[in-house]
C-alpha cells in the first residue's frame, strides 16, 4: 500500500512524519538536529530516500544535511556558500546600499531527474546548485548579475529566496522568487533570468507597477500546466497563464488577501489553496478562525474550509514553505503552523485533522508520495 | 594535549561525547587550535568562524583562564595553562536568549 511521509521543519529541529495511504494514523520521528533551525528539507523526486535538509543557527551558521535513507540517518555535507565574484550592494531597509552577506539556506530543491543535483535558495538571495549531492555549491551568478540586483532590497523576514519551481516539461525553465523583489524566470538553465512581475502591483515600494522590488510570498505550478502560476504575493492573490509574462488578481471573495503559503490540488490543477492572514502587521487569521481557503475555478470564487480547524482564539501564522500536498487519488493537503500544529485533510481540504499538536514554530512542510 | 569544551550543539554535530583533545606541534596559538579543532572535526568547518575569511562568527566567543580571548588575533599565544593541559580552552555560544 502506498503512503506518505511529511518533513518537517522547525525552530527548534526537524521531524518526519510518516502514514499508509489511509492517513489516519501517524508515527512521528525527531526532533532530528534538535535545538537548530531547520529551515526546509526536502525529497529527491528522482529518489524519495534522498533528502535534504537545511540546519542553521544564529549561532553557528548554515550546515546542510542528506539523507540516503528517507531520514533515518543523516550525513553533514558542504555548507560553504561563496557569492561569485565580487557580491556588491543591495538595498537595505531604509533604501541605502548594503553589501550582499550569506545568512542561510532558506530552500532547498533537488532536481527531478537527478538525485545528486540539487538547487539552494539562500539569504541574501541568490541561488546555489550542487551536483554532487550537496558538498561542493555554485552560485549561478546570472540571477543577481542579470541587472537589478542593486534594487533588491529584504522584507520582513529578510532578502530570501524561497521558492524555486523547476518546470517538469522543459529542462531548460526554471522559476524562482525572492522576498522583497518578486519573480523571476530563466530559459536557460539558468544562466540569463529575466523578472517576471508584470501585473504586480505593491504599494511598499516608490513605484507600485515596478519591474522588480514586489515581496512574492510563494509560487505553485502544477506540473501538468508549467505556464500556469499562482502566486500569493505579500497582498492579494495571483495568476499567470503566459508563464509569468503577465499576473492578475484573483483574490476574488478571500476575507483578506495577505497571506503566506498557495498550493495547488495534485489532480485538479484548478483547485488553488491559500491560507489568509489578517494583515502584514497581524501575521494571524482573521477573527481568531484558521481556515484554509480553496477555489475550485483558479481563483476569484473561494470556500472556507474549517471543518477540523479551530474557529476561535486561534492567532498563529502558516509560513511560506509550510503547505503541501501529497499525490494519492483523494489528494491529501498538510499545513503547519507557528503554534507547531500540523495539519492535514486526506480529503482535498474538506475535514481537516492534526497530525502533531506541539511541535516548535514549523516553518516549513513538505510531502513524499511513497510507492 | 589541549582540551577544547565546545557548546553542547557543536559536541552534538561533531558527536563527541566529551571535550575535544587536540594535539598541537608547537606553541598553541587561537588560530593553530582552531586550525587543528577543524581538521579533526571537518563537520565543524564554518559553524566556529568563517570558512573564507577566517573570522569569528558575530556570537561565538573563546575564553581561557577567565579571560575573554574572542578578540585576539589569531596569532595570540593561549596562555600556559591551556598550552599545558591543566585548563581548557572554551568555545562559548554567546548568551542572546532562543
Amino acid at each position: 500500500m502506498s503512503g506518505v511521509r511529511a518533513l518537517v521543519g522547525t525552530r527548534k529541529g526537524a521531524f518526519i512524519l510518516t502514514s499508509d495511504g489511509k492517513r489516519q494514523k501517524w508515527d512521528v520521528s525527531g526532533p532530528h538536529f534538535g535545538g537548530w533551525e531547520i529551515y526546509h528539507l526536502k525529497g529527491s523526486p528522482a529518489d524519495p530516500n534522498r533528502l535534504y535538509a537545511s540546519q542553521s543557527s544564529g549561532w553557528f551558521g548554515q550546515l546542510i544535511q542528506r539523507s540516503n535513507d528517507g531520514g533515518k540517518t543523516w550525513e553533514t555535507v558542504g555548507n560553504n556558500f561563496v557569492y561569485d565574484g565580487v557580491p556588491g550592494t543591495h538595498q537595505w531597509y531604509d533604501g541605502s546600499p548594503h553589501p550582499w552577506e550569506f545568512k542561510r539556506v532558506w530552500h532547498l530543491e533537488p532536481s527531478l531527474t537527478d538525485p545528486d543535483t540539487v538547487y539552494a535558495g539562500i539569504e541574501d538571495a541568490a541561488l546555489f546548485s550542487s551536483s554532487d549531492g550537496g558538498q561542493n555549491w555554485q552560485e549561478l551568478p546570472g540571477l543577481r548579475g542579470h541587472g537589478s540586483g542593486p534594487q533588491w532590497q529584504p522584507g520582513a523576514g529578510g532578502l530570501c529566496l524561497h521558492t524555486i519551481i523547476i518546470d517538469p516539461s522543459n529542462a531548460q525553465r526554471m522559476f524562482i522568487a525572492i522576498s522583497a523583489a518578486g519573480a523571476f524566470r530563466t530559459d536557460d538553465a539558468g544562466k540569463t533570468w529575466q523578472p517576471i512581475n508584470r501585473g504586480l502591483r505593491s504599494e511598499g515600494i516608490p513605484d507600485p507597477t515596478a519591474e522588480v522590488g514586489h515581496c512574492v510570498h510563494r509560487i505553485a505550478m502544477h506540473r501538468s500546466r508549467p505556464n500556469v502560476l499562482f502566486m500569493q504575493k505579500h497582498w492579494d492573490v495571483m495568476r499567470s497563464d503566459n508563464a509569468g509574462g503577465s499576473w492578475e488578481e484573483v483574490s476574488g471573495n478571500l476575507p483578506t488577501d495577505f497571506g503566506f503559503v498557495i498550493d495547488i490540488h495534485t489532480q485538479e490543477p484548478e483547485t488553488i489553496y491559500v491560507v489568509p492572514i489578517k494583515s502584514d502587521s497581524e501575521h494571524y487569521p482573521p477573527d481568531g478562525k484558521l481556515r484554509v481557503y480553496r477555489s475550485r475555478t483558479g481563483g476569484r470564487e473561494w470556500e472556507a474550509l474549517t471543518k477540523g480547524l479551530p474557529q476561535s482564539d486561534c492567532y498563529v501564522n502558516v509560513l511560506r514553505d509550510a503547505m503541501a500536498v501529497d499525490s494519492l487519488d483523494s489528494c491529501g493537503v498538510y499545513f503547519g503552523t507557528t503554534g507547531g500544529q500540523v495539519y492535514g485533510s486526506a480529503d482535498a481540504g474538506d475535514t481537516w485533522a492534526p497530525i502533531v499538536r506541539d511541535l516548535p514554530a514549523v516553518l516549513s512542510v513538505e510531502v513524499q508520495t511513497l510507492p | 594535549m589541549i582540551r577544547v569544551v565546545l557548546p553542547p550543539h557543536l559536541r552534538q554535530l561533531a558527536q563527541l561525547e566529551g571535550d575535544a583533545m587536540l594535539e598541537i606541534q608547537g606553541e598553541p596559538t587561537l588560530g593553530s587550535v582552531l586550525d587543528a579543532l577543524e581538521d579533526l572535526y571537518p563537520v565543524l568547518r564554518g559553524t566556529i568562524r568563517d570558512q573564507v575569511t577566517k573570522q569569528r562568527r558575530p556570537f561565538v566567543r573563546f575564553f581561557a583562564c577567565q579571560e575573554d580571548l574572542s578578540h585576539e588575533p589569531p596569532d595570540a599565544r593561549l596562555p600556559d595553562e591551556v598550552a599545558a593541559g591543566t585548563e581548557p580552552f572554551f568555545v562559548i555560544g554567546a548568551m542572546a536568549g532562543g
